[in-house]
């Protein structure tokens, strides 16, 4: 009989959020400065999550490109990552694609930069031998 | 505790009936979009976590409270989440409220039954008994589990 209680509760918590309540705990918990967290502040951030994954995919798809072939993809929620302040934060996490020639050039581009200050550097190490008696 | 990078991701079955709830009928939803979308959840809720912390150390609390979290969202600039996220706290707190109540209840019922009745039925009234202590200590688990 405490079988099917339990199961009942479980199931009308299931009506309140659909994410596990377990996974965001681990989630919560693997952040290292939270020592503990409330039943409560629990289940009011699996169902914000569940708000921001709606919130996000109709932003994402309200502002991006396939509305006329309906369908959502990837570039669009870069878009909004890049776009959007407030989804700024997820902007490392949802980068932009860019084709491989381009990411060559910038990466020639960057060790050029890296090389002459590299040279700098030699220098400056050079005059530090110097000064040394 | 997460002990493999997997623990941190959340279901992905969850997380498209989520998004196919939310986008009209027949939208098609990309692979690399849900799973983009997956690890932005994850992402979020590190984020809520930190913000809502940050409130509770304010307030020299060493438990994050709903007032945390709610705080946190208007700080994340997610002020249009605070509505519906009291609302569901107020549906919470009635649905503890009713079990807790259910709960007691039946314990009355129990005490009443016990006075009136004769020891010659304890052989059930045992079994009765033996069930609810059983249902306790799940409960306590429970909250063990919480803190």
């Amino acid at each position: 009989m405490a079988d099917v209680v339990a199961g009942k509760d479980r199931c009308a918590e299931h009506r309140l959020v659909s994410l596990p309540l377990s996974r965001i705990r681990v989630i919560m918990k693997s952040s290292p400065e939270v020592s503990s967290i409330n039943q409560e502040a629990l289940v009011l951030t699996a169902k914000a999550t569940e708000l921001f994954v709606q919130y996000l995919a109709t932003y994402s798809y309200r502002h991006g490109s396939g509305r006329e072939k309906k369908a959502l993809t990837y570039s669009d929620l870069a878009n909004t990552a890049e776009e959007s302040e407030t989804f700024q934060f997820l902007a490392d996490i949802l980068p932009k694609k860019i084709l491989a020639s381009k990411y060559l050039k910038m990466l020639k581009e960057e060790k050029r930069e890296d090389d002459d200050e590299e040279e700098e550097n030699d220098n400056d190490d050079e005059h530090e031998d110097e000064a040394e008696p | 505790m997460a002990e493999r990078p997997e623990d941190l991701n959340l279901p992905n079955a969850v997380i498209t009936r989520i998004i196919k709830e939310a986008l009209p009928d027949g939208v098609n939803i990309s692979k690399e979009a849900r799973s983009a979308i997956s690890r932005a959840a994850s992402v979020f809720v590190l984020y809520a976590t930190s913000c809502a912390n940050n409130f509770a150390m304010k307030g020299k609390r060493k438990t994050l409270n709903a007032s945390d979290v709610l705080s946190a969202m208007e700080e994340m600039e997610f002020q249009r989440f605070v509505t519906p996220l009291k609302e569901a706290l107020e549906a919470y707190r009635r649905e503890q409220k009713g079990k807790k109540e259910a709960s007691e209840q039946k314990k009355k019922d129990k005490d009443k039954k016990t006075d009136s009745e004769e020891q010659d039925k304890s052989r059930d009234e045992d079994n009765d008994e033996d069930e609810e202590r059983m249902e306790e200590e799940e409960q306590n688990e429970e909250e063990e589990v919480d803190n």
